[in-house]
């Protein structure tokens, strides 16, 4: 396991040196520098080529991309176009709480909503219920989150007014406890039209798993001595079929920021996706660029996790 | 013992079944697929949808990207059954014309991913050592990043988007997952005996690629061709709706459903938006039953059902 363990570190380091190689050649292969979009007409033309190449835009490719990679190391990213003087780093740490809390708040309600229901399909296969929660599924992978997100605001924002349309907090000036259930009520529509998906796919899996180990021979062992439906449920199977619902948390993360773009520009949700979204629609490839080595650094980050605890959780993994 | 009564074949029939005539796969692949109901309803389902949106021009005589400033924001009145868009255009029309537009999208991403996918994973299945170690690092450099990340960062460069150029970026980011697929297969079926006989009679490698290998690989390559499509229906519409997708006036579904974020088109305007959604939502589900139906109906292993 710990063989497995330390060389599936060593090949999350290549694959981190690739991302760098693959953020930093989309940055060079961007339009303009930090130097084209200053319009003074009072700076002489040449004073300008003099500042580009003191700051290390003739240099040869690979110096390049070495300056980038140490600076990017600190943490780094320069400043932003659009976001006078300041810097990509603090641009972005102010939107990630914003995301985080909208992430993992999605996958609350993946969990609440999409794991009983999927042991209950199981256990009640080809019933009206494991039928409906099937149809369900299936609605739940093919709908667009951006057009579900769009009938929740009409249905419950707009028609009831039950809930919030935009935005993450109605008032700066809340504190405390008023402060927490606000974000709560903002969160509950984003949150849904994130974790819809999720959900219908977790759901699946979930009931699989759960239909895969109540065929096993143990749990066959287990009724034959005369134990418990609700032991056998939740000290035999339930503990080997979340082994894989678990890790797969991990390996979902990428869809889950990918998911969160979309979803925060429908609820104008002020997040690292909004942010991403105007600063692609701004072309400031500085905050651009971060962001996707941002994203792409948690979903390598998420898979490590992913597949150390599924070799913690189930030692016959190897790797080959 | 009435179980145990074992029937006396009649007399007046053969007790050798008439020689029946053997089935080739493909045969036995449609008579699976027929059996099953979802995937039967959805082929019929998107016949129509297709039909729909190739018969725009008898359907309805508006134009869809003709713009009418008198006219915004309409509801549905006869001459405009869904109303007018924010620029005064007619949202059935757009609704058919931009139906066209979406599917050609999916489609054509589809077939160009296919295309790259399926010969790379060859290459890289069939030669395998360096080529192979060289195709599949670069396809795992191109999944280290999420696909819409990726493509919104090449839209962002791009500065212009045609539906060409769209249809390209899906492809030249998307491949990578069917390439791993079909390298899979390819890499089990070189070892096998078949391989080295053909190769001893001089078959040539293109040869065995596409008359031994493809067709071997054809199940997996089918469903996913299938899936991927769906996914770019979605993905198309997506970068539509928050504008990075097909530029506006040509009309997409996603397109249509960005006019809702004018939270008066939201609210005052349904008819405006759901459609498009609702033909998202059908076209997709039914091309996952589709697929679903393939993958039961070409997996050689289920030859029973």
């Amino acid at each position: 396991m710990y063989k497995y363990i330390i060389r599936r570190i060593l090949i999350f380091i290549p694959m981190l040196f690739a991302l760098t190689i693959i953020v930093f050649a989309l940055l060079k292969a961007a339009p303009g520098d930090p130097f084209s979009q200053i319009l003074d007409p009072d700076i002489e033309a040449g004073v300008l080529d003099e500042q580009r190449a003191a700051a290390g835009f003739n240099d040869p490719i690979h110096v390049q991309y070495i300056n980038w990679l140490t600076s990017a190391v600190k943490g780094d990213f320069g400043d932003s176009f659009r976001y006078k003087g300041r810097e990509v780093t603090e641009v972005i740490m102010d939107r990630i709480p914003n995301t985080v809390y909208l992430g993992l708040f999605s996958l609350l309600i993946t969990i609440i909503v999409a794991i009983p229901i999927g042991i209950y399909s199981a256990r009640h296969p080809y019933s009206l219920f494991d039928y409906a929660a099937t149809g369900f599924g299936f609605f739940g992978l093919a709908v667009p989150n951006f057009f579900f997100g769009l009938v929740i605001i009409y249905l419950f924002a707009i028609q009831l007014g039950w809930f919030p349309s935009q935005g993450s907090i109605s008032s700066t000036s809340l504190t405390g406890m008023e402060l927490f259930t606000d974000r709560i009520h903002h969160l509950i529509l984003p949150g849904l039209t994130l974790g819809l998906a999720s959900t219908a796919s977790y759901m699946r899996y979930m009931r699989s798993e759960v239909l895969n180990v109540l065929s096993s021979d143990y749990i066959r062992t287990a009724r034959a001595k005369g134990m418990s439906e609700r032991n056998i449920l939740y000290k035999h199977t339930l503990r080997n079929a979340m082994i894989p619902i678990i890790t797969l948390f991990g390996f979902e993360i990428g869809s889950l920021l990918a998911g969160a773009i979309i979803t925060e520009g429908v609820f104008n949700y002020p997040g690292l996706g909004t942010l991403f979204l105007s600063s692609i629609g701004n072309r400031d490839y500085p905050v651009i660029m971060a962001i996707a080595f941002l994203l792409g650094l948690f979903i390598l980050v998420g898979n490590l996790i992913a597949d150390i605890l599924y070799s913690i959780v189930d030692p016959r993994i190897r790797y080959d | 013992m009435e179980n145990n009564y074992i029937p006396v074949a009649d007399p007046g029939t053969s007790q050798i079944a008439p020689e029946e005539k053997s089935r080739t796969p493909f045969q036995l692949a449609l008579g699976r697929f027929l059996k099953n109901k979802m995937a039967v309803a959805s082929v019929f389902i998107l016949f129509i949808i297709v039909s729909a949106v190739m018969a725009a021009p008898l359907l309805t005589d508006q134009d869809p990207t003709k713009s009418n400033l008198l006219l915004v924001e309409q509801s549905p009145s006869a001459e405009h059954p869904l109303g007018t868009d924010s620029s005064g255009r007619d949202n059935f029309a757009r609704l058919l014309y931009g139906g066209r537009i979406s599917l050609i999208v999916g489609f054509s991403a589809m077939v160009f991913t296919l295309a790259i996918g399926v010969v790379l994973g060859a290459i890289a299945g069939y030669y395998g050592k360096l080529v192979d170690a060289f195709i599949m690092r670069f396809a795992d450099m191109i999944l280290i990043l999420p696909f819409l990340v990726l493509v919104l960062v090449i839209v962002a460069i791009l500065n212009k988007v045609t539906i060409g150029i769209f249809v390209t970026i899906i492809a030249l980011t998307s491949w990578p997952g069917l390439t791993r697929i079909v390298r899979g297969t390819f890499l089990s079926l070189r070892e096998q005996e078949f391989v080295l006989g053909a190769k001893a009679i001089g078959a040539t490698d293109l040869r065995i690629i596409f008359k031994h290998f493809i067709p071997n690989a054809i199940g997996p390559i089918v469903v996913n061709a299938t899936l991927m499509m769906a996914s770019y229906i979605i993905v198309e519409s997506a970068l539509s709706f928050i504008g990075f997708g097909i530029p506006q006036p040509t009309p997409t579904w996603g397109n249509m459903i960005s006019e809702a974020q004018s939270i008066r088109i939201l609210q005052n305007n349904p008819e405006a938006w759901i459609p498009p959604g609702l033909a998202i939502l059908v076209t997709v589900l039914c091309i996952n039953f589709i697929g679903d139906g393939l993958r039961d109906a070409l997996d050689p292993k289920s030859l029973e059902r």
